[in-house]
């Protein structure tokens, strides 16, 4: 059973029409932590602000989700789903993420080497320096698009599985063991989109 | 590197496409799902339909083909047309849009803006404006009017004190249309465009005036336009956007390829 995270921020009907249209048939939209804990996968899908995972402490959906990842199950973060997966982010300072990658996101700076940088950063941007060992990404060339839409975003670190550049490169996909993320929308982002929930679905 | 947008626009009246892209693969009047389709197959961006007659009676068929547009379409997918109020946006998400554009209801209200984003995220609130240049002033683009009601009635409103308006009230991106080059085949209004894109710092999509691949190129250059919309574009020579993209790829500005 796939158990898709609904925390009441946004539209969670897309993720779950790619997931089917992948083949996944046991999926669940909960609130739930026992959903969590007894799934065999766990997405967090998420657009909107930070603020909302709030909920998710609230629910003891995090306690669950560390059970969930303790016991090897694989865990998928999408957009603000992967902010979750650090320590917070600076737009809802006073709501902590899970915690499972170190540092905090921050927001796109207004300038880059001397010139505006447009915020939110919206569209289709390429993949690059594809981890080769990473099983999320797997099959996917360098330089392939994804569709972007936020105006946070995750730092470099060695955990990082590809970067995108805007306004220098940050966190496109995260993955360290059973957790990943990814800061596009894989169910917005055509083939190369359905290709990373493929992997997902195949772990 | 980030691309410069694409978006396949659909009219649809009661259901059905009536212009603007009738020449992909010669289909005259399709269904709008298996347009949306065929668009994003062909190297489309993103899918915008607008609902163009959007009378109460017509909503329910626009659910539905909302729905079947939205089944198994894996681009960005934006529905406008009549939505008036939170609870309408909300039918529109339900049935499977990403993105919301609304025009003359955020003029009236513009309160709008804030409860439909506050519910989906700003990213899935596009602000509409139809514009009109000021003729007889002497800054005819800052003085710029914007219309509602399908360019039938003038508001009184700055186009670029709106679209600040707009941005600060939470909208995810300006969809400005000219009025003046809608249907002219010569160009988009780059100057408009540029001034709106310098005015905000939420993405801007230019419509109104394409004709060919140059004029795209041109307002992404020099309008500073971040997506541009193509309906009639698909008339004069260009197949598809995977052919539209190329050459404006070709022009020097960076498009999704291969896509």
């Amino acid at each position: 059973m796939i158990a898709v995270i609904d925390y009441k921020a946004g539209n969670l009907t897309s993720v779950v029409k790619a997931l089917r249209y992948l083949g996944a048939r046991d999926i669940v939209v909960t609130q739930l932590p026992e959903d969590v804990m007894r799934a065999d996968k766990v997405v967090l899908p998420g657009v909107g602000h930070f603020q909302a995972t709030q909920v998710l402490h609230d629910l003891q959906l995090t306690q669950a989700t560390r059970i969930a990842i303790m016991n090897g199950v694989p865990f998928l973060g999408i957009c603000v789903g992967l902010q979750w997966l650090y320590e917070g982010s600076t737009e809802a300072q006073s709501t902590d993420g899970l915690c499972h990658f170190s540092s905090k996101c921050e927001r796109f700076p207004a300038e880059f080497q001397g010139e505006e940088l447009k915020s939110p950063h919206v569209g289709w941007n390429s993949l690059d320096g594809i981890r080769p060992d990473s099983r999320l990404l797997s099959g996917i060339a360098p330089g392939s698009f994804v569709y972007y839409t936020h105006s946070w975003r995750a730092p470099v670190s060695k955990d990082t599985a590809a970067t995108t550049n805007y306004g220098g490169p940050f966190t496109a996909a995260v993955e360290r063991a059973n957790v990943m993320g990814v800061q596009f929308h894989p169910e917005k982002s055509a083939e190369t989109g359905l290709r990373v929930l493929k992997n997902f679905l195949e772990l | 590197m980030l691309t410069k947008r694409i978006i396949a626009c659909l009219d649809v009246r009661a259901g059905r496409v009536v212009k603007g892209v009738q020449f992909v693969d010669i289909v005259d009047a399709g269904d709008p799902a298996e347009l949306a389709h065929r668009h994003a197959a062909a190297g489309a961006d993103e899918i915008v339909l607008l609902d163009i007659t959007a009378t109460h009676e017509g909503r329910g068929t626009l659910l539905d083909t909302v729905k079947r547009a939205a089944a198994n379409l894996f681009v960005p997918f934006t529905v406008g047309g009549g939505i008036r109020s939170a609870d309408e946006a909300a039918a529109v998400f339900d049935a499977g849009a990403d993105k919301v554009s609304i025009n003359s209801a955020a003029i009236a209200r513009p309160e709008l803006i804030g409860e439909i984003g506050s519910s989906f995220g700003a990213q899935a609130v596009i602000v509409a404006i139809d514009a009109r240049r000021a003729k007889s002033s002497s800054d005819s683009v800052g003085d710029a009017e914007v219309y509602v009601s399908g360019g039938r009635k003038p508001t009184g409103r700055r186009v670029v004190e709106w679209a600040r308006e707009a941005e600060e009230r939470g909208a995810g991106e300006i969809l400005l249309t000219s009025m003046d080059c809608d249907g002219t085949r010569d160009g988009f209004d780059c100057e408009l465009t540029r001034r709106v894109s310098e005015a905000v710092q939420i993405p801007v999509i230019a419509s109104g005036g394409a004709g060919n691949a140059q004029h795209f190129a041109e307002v992404f250059k020099a309008g500073k336009a971040d997506a541009a919309l193509a309906a009639s574009i698909f008339h004069f020579g260009i197949t598809d956007s995977r052919a539209l993209k190329t050459e404006v790829a070709r022009a020097g500005v960076p498009m999704r390829l291969p896509c």
